[in-house]
């Protein structure tokens, strides 16, 4: 059984972006903060703090979760992907690029969530149909674009990602 | 907002918790996925000695399906029953309710146990496991004891756990024969609290009588109730019969107002919901039948 006192810090060891991160942590500090105070990676956005904006959603141990409602010491041992993670060797991936092409931010507080909520659904379904994008998109708050753009931008997505599309494509 | 400063226990068995809930009594607070707890920890509604981590204890979000009932373990997240294709199947009321509890992002993480013990009267696997008549097993260094889902809850997030207990597990009747099921609920967006939600199981004989009812009802009163039908049994299962039952639950009911809907709206909504929702199980019922 591990018991962690009031006040103090512990120790706190992550895997994120596939790189081992240790720092420190109080019981009560949430994983958000973790992130952005200890590890020095802002591209989590702390919103609302009680989980119903979406902005702070990263990936742990696979799944997009919030990283508001965990605390660093919680997730102790686990892999954390956050938005710092997606690009490969230095370019936007192809989600990015996507939300690029389609104007799907504008003030982009919000994206970093939105981009891990994603990432995490186009790995489970990679051929999804627009109601089913718009179910997953209905746990982040955007005020600037009205979704739309977020929706064209993962389903276009989806087309570029999807193996299977383009082995279709080769076939006759 | 942050949290107060709280010590950080994650026991390794169900003893080790509950030494610990026995150690701190109601100054523990238990800790599964966080979804609901974490935003109040956040905003200081509480304010724990000891947050008690129950989510790494091994097999405490098992899956047990037996020939009359289904165990599912407190720690099951709600993402991880939605994939469980037998579960589904043996409770079909649950595969109803659980794509309308929260979000993607929270269903990830939330568990069933810990929406039950929270007992947020808007609050989807309550209604359910309410609706169905289940039960809930409850461990403390006293002992076991299992209580009916109809008994658990008494009030806004208050139920009859007490504070040296450890909800460990759900139990949940298996789909009775030729039984239809279905679950809707009216939200401002889509995974939002509920401001009613409507749970049905029902039967309905091959010559289109009403064998069996259980109407359910979320949102509306500080906690999950299920409406009297008694006197609707034996009736011909249709529309009329479905609209009949929804009014005479939005008249026995005190909804609760507050800053989204007033009583009268939820009345409201209890009729046009509720007998959409019989209306659709007396369908799903017809068709278990074929």
């Amino acid at each position: 059984m591990i018991r962690l006192k009031p006040g103090s810090r512990h120790s706190v060891n992550l895997t994120v972006n596939e790189r081992e991160r240790i720092g420190t942590a109080e019981p009560r500090t949430l994983l958000t903060d973790f992130l952005r105070h200890e590890l020095k990676l802002y591209g989590t956005h702390v919103g609302c703090e009680h989980g119903v904006c979406g902005a702070c959603t990263v990936m742990v141990d696979g799944r997009a979760v919030r990283s508001c409602m965990q605390l660093a010491v919680e997730c102790d041992g686990a892999s954390v992907r956050t938005v710092e993670g997606l690009a490969e060797d230095g370019a936007l991936n192809a989600l990015q690029r996507a939300f690029n092409r389609h104007h799907a931010l504008q003030c982009g507080f919000c994206t970093a969530g939105i981009l891990m909520s994603a990432t995490h659904f186009l790995a489970e379904n990679p051929d999804p149909s627009e109601d089913a994008v718009k179910e997953m998109l209905s746990g982040h708050i955007c005020r600037c674009t009205g979704y739309y753009p977020i929706v064209a931008a993962i389903l276009d997505a989806a087309l570029e990602i999807r193996p299977d599309k383009q082995i279709t494509k080769e076939k006759p | 907002m942050k949290p107060v400063a709280f010590e950080y226990c994650r026991p390794d068995t169900v003893a080790e918790a509950l030494a610990l809930l026995e150690e701190f009594g109601a100054d523990a607070t238990l800790l599964a996925g966080g979804m609901s707890l974490g935003a109040m920890l956040n905003m200081r509604l509480v304010r724990p000695a000891a947050v008690v981590d129950i989510k790494r204890i091994p097999g405490l979000d098992a899956v047990t399906i037996n020939e009359g009932e289904v165990r599912t373990g407190a720690t099951l997240r709600q993402a991880a029953a939605l994939d469980h294709a037998a579960l589904m199947a043996a409770v079909p009321l649950l595969a109803r309710a659980l794509p309308n509890v929260g979000h993607f992002q929270t269903r990830n993480r939330g568990t069933l146990g810990g929406s039950v013990a929270h007992a947020d009267p808007s609050s989807e696997i309550p209604l359910a496991i309410v609706t169905l008549g289940g039960s809930v097993e409850l461990h403390s260094k006293r002992g076991a004891r299992r209580v009916p889902a109809r008994e658990f809850f008494l009030d806004i997030l208050t139920t009859t756990r007490a504070a040296d207990e450890l909800l460990t597990a759900l139990v949940w009747p298996r789909a009775r024969p030729g039984a239809g099921y279905a679950f809707a609920e009216i939200a401002q967006r889509h995974g939002d609290f509920a401001i009613v939600a409507c749970a049905a199981e029902a039967v309905v004989k091959p010559d289109g009588s009403l064998a069996h009812l259980a109407f359910g009802l979320g949102g509306v009163e500080s906690r999950p109730l299920v409406a009297d039908t008694a006197v609707f049994l034996g009736k011909h299962a249709g529309a009329s019969l479905a609209a009949e039952i929804a009014a005479a639950a939005a008249a026995a009911v005190s909804p609760m107002s507050d800053f989204k809907a007033s009583a009268d709206y939820r009345r409201a909504l209890i009729n046009a919901l509720g007998s959409k929702v019989v209306a659709e199980a007396f369908a799903n019922s017809r068709g278990a039948l074929k």
